[in-house]
């Protein structure tokens, strides 16, 4: 490799960064390749294996899990691009599910006022992360396992002192539940299969994720931040006020996940969502995201969430006992990985 | 590798053992086994259960229904998780497989309602077991296998008032079940002292055991403790030697080691509400209505409990907890 300062000994020679690589080059380069493979290789793998795996209905199915899990795991990707964890993301979305329905029955109040309460509360816990964050230099490990344990507290304790049990009050019959659920929780009927909304909600998600990482100068400083914070302080990233954007980024998908949880079935438990932020990273990691920060793709967390999304349901599919459900989640995780790993070890040798 | 196999068939291989074992077990086992009773054809029935992992009251109740599957010729699926959401995602995947007949426990009942209906639209006779007598008929399933908790709860009251007990502990280990707070909610109706909640994190023996120490510990004149759960006994026992408490444990369910601890004094009694009648007669009520248009309980719950059992009932019930089926 040339420094960039250095003359080239033929003026004609283009600069290496002016060269034009060829489109297959291209992809091999890109992040969630490995995964797409693997997703491929999954979805073969269960169409031979479970007869019912691949009827219209039981891909709808297969799709609103990953949906469920992609929502989240796009902003998370996001977040450990920039270097960072969000352990507390899981119980968030409970949290924000569960103030959403105890405001608007507590206040009697139209369900829409809740939903924004809950989107600015569940912001500020989001803000809160990145401040403490940010503030104390911790590691984000310790500062979200922290704010994860105080939110499993808070959402049983405030749930049994104001509902009296661990489960909140029946809010279906309220004013504005209609449309909120039609928002957040509503089936649309396509060629005879039902999509739950949180598909599309999830497409946008990915989306928008992919445009800010790819087109915007707040995506070049999450790459920045998460290859080297101190390099990109250095050349004048806006460290703290990206990683802030970032765990809001994340508080606000917990939001949409809340909200759906609590329109769906218009009852939330208080002890849900422990767990899940584990499966937010790994869906995270299958899709190509590096655990160490700077490297990874929203989309490719969407192929992992889709990965995680056929295995889960794929193995109902097969009817294969359930007992060994983690072992084949585990296995089909690290084989995702080593595929992945693989892959772009080719794709930078070809290069 | 094969170092460590040759070691460990070499172990086995050097010490046999008369009693007890692997052995035993397997002739307890051979008297259970069978083949099809009926010539009816091979038809599908799902069992959806909001059991997290390894829970041993749900392996009983799964031994029950693969009985019966056995004897009904039914090809049986089983699966489970304890977060809501997910639980109706499996009963959904079951609906997609177009079972011949689904077996779902509605401990989360309002998670459950639209993906019942949704099955029962789709033609799939359901049967509600363990918890959700309440919801079941108002869903659309055929009848309901469980015991009623709050009757179950109120049974507690009164025994533990027949004991003299004046201040009693229960000790929830599944967040969110309702099926539990009805159980404590029952047991403090009925009884005459007072009673207090404790949350633990069922998933999570020592943290279990170490919560129950902890109020015992700064409680001392708490004198019975109940257990919603088998395997839960045996953590408030170790908890009441460690913490120097006198209390009685008392539990919901049973298993080898409550058979065992009813017999030696360790508990005081044990509610049972016979978990492998739950699986065996929800796989069987549904294959007679397959067969013949059968409907169990005319509209009310069938119980299956409570069944108080103490030291007297243990022996009889000793053998059946060591092979697993009750």
């Amino acid at each position: 490799m040339s420094g960039a300062t250095a003359a080239p000994e033929n003026p004609d020679q283009l600069d290496e960064r002016l060269v034009r690589t060829s489109p297959l080059r291209k992809l091999l380069g890109r992040p969630e390749l490995g995964s797409v493979v693997g997703a491929a290789a999954v979805f073969l793998f269960f169409a031979i294996v479970a007869d019912s795996f691949l009827q219209a209905s039981s891909f709808g199915t297969v799709l609103y899990a990953a949906s469920v899990l992609g929502i989240m795991a796009a902003p998370v990707a996001l977040l450990m691009i920039g270097g960072e964890f969000d352990l507390s993301a899981g119980v968030l979305v409970t949290s924000s599910a569960l103030i959403s329905s105890m405001f608007s029955y507590q206040m009697t109040a139209n369900v829409w006022v809740g939903v924004l309460v809950s989107l600015l509360v569940t912001l500020a816990i989001g803000a809160f992360n990145g401040f403490v964050l940010t503030r104390t230099g911790l590691p984000s490990f310790i500062i979200t396992l922290g704010t994860f344990l105080m939110l499993t507290g808070l959402n049983l304790g405030f749930t049994k002192l104001i509902s009296g049990t661990v489960s909140t009050k029946a809010i279906g019959d309220m004013e504005g539940f209609e449309s909120a659920r039609a928002l957040f929780a509503s089936t649309l009927t396509l060629g005879g299969v039902e999509f739950k909304v949180t598909i599309l909600w999830w497409a946008a998600l990915v989306g928008v994720a992919t445009w800010i990482l790819l087109r915007t100068r707040f995506g070049n400083w999450i790459f920045a931040v998460g290859g080297e914070a101190d390099a990109a302080r250095a050349v004048g990233v806006p460290v703290i006020r990206t990683k802030i954007g970032l765990y809001l980024g994340v508080a606000f998908a917990a939001w949409i996940s809340g909200q759906h949880l609590l329109f769906s079935y218009d009852v939330v438990q208080s002890g849900e969502g422990v767990g899940n932020e584990l499966t937010y990273i790994i869906a995270a990691v299958i899709g190509g995201c590096l655990i160490t920060g700077g490297y990874g793709s929203a989309i490719g967390s969407a192929v992992g969430a889709f990965i995680f999304g056929m295995t889960s349901k794929g193995i109902v599919y097969a009817e294969w006992n359930p007992d060994w459900f983690k072992f084949f989640l585990g296995a089909m995780l690290l084989l995702a990985t080593l595929l992945n790993a693989w892959v772009r070890k080719r794709a930078e040798a070809t290069s | 590798m094969g170092a460590v196999l040759a070691v460990v068939l070499g172990a086995s291989l050097a010490g046999c053992s008369s009693t007890g074992g692997k052995r035993a077990e397997e002739r307890a086992a051979e008297a259970a086994e069978g083949r099809a009773a009926v010539n009816t054809p091979r038809w599908t029935f799902a069992m959806v259960t909001h059991s997290g992992d390894g829970d041993t009251f749900w392996d009983i109740v799964q031994k029950g229904a693969e009985q019966a599957a056995l004897k009904d010729n039914i090809n049986f699926l089983y699966s489970h998780n304890d977060e809501a959401n997910q639980q109706a995602q499996l009963v959904q995947t079951a609906i997609d497989k177009k079972v011949d007949g689904l077996i779902v426990s509605l401990a989360k009942p309002d998670a459950m309602k639209a993906v019942i209906a949704k099955a029962v639209k789709a033609g799939i006779p359901v049967v509600t077991v363990n918890s959700g007598s309440a919801e079941s008929e108002e869903f659309g399933a055929l009848t309901h296998i469980g015991q009623d908790e709050s009757v179950a709860g109120e049974a507690v009251g009164d025994e533990l008032n027949s004991r003299d007990r004046k201040k009693a502990l229960c000790v929830l280990h599944e967040q969110g079940n309702v099926g539990h707070e009805q159980r404590c909610a029952g047991a403090k109706k009925t009884f005459d002292g007072t009673m207090q909640n404790l949350y633990v994190d069922g998933t999570n023996m020592p943290d279990v055991t170490a919560s129950i120490e902890a109020k015992l510990q700064s409680d001392k004149s708490i004198d019975a403790v109940v257990t919603l759960g088998a395997p839960f006994a045996d953590a408030a026992v170790q908890a009441k030697q460690t913490a120097g408490s006198k209390a009685e444990i008392d539990t919901f369910d049973l298993n080898a080691k409550v058979a065992t601890g009813l017999q030696t004094d360790k508990l005081g009694f044990a509610v049972d509400q016979q978990p492998y009648l739950q699986g065996y007669e929800a796989v069987d009520l549904l294959w007679l209505h397959r067969y013949n248009r059968n409907v169990l309980g005319g509209g009310l719950p069938v119980l299956t409990g409570p069944q108080i059992i103490t030291k007297d009932d243990a022996d009889a019930l000793a053998d059946y907890t060591k092979r697993g089926t009750r």
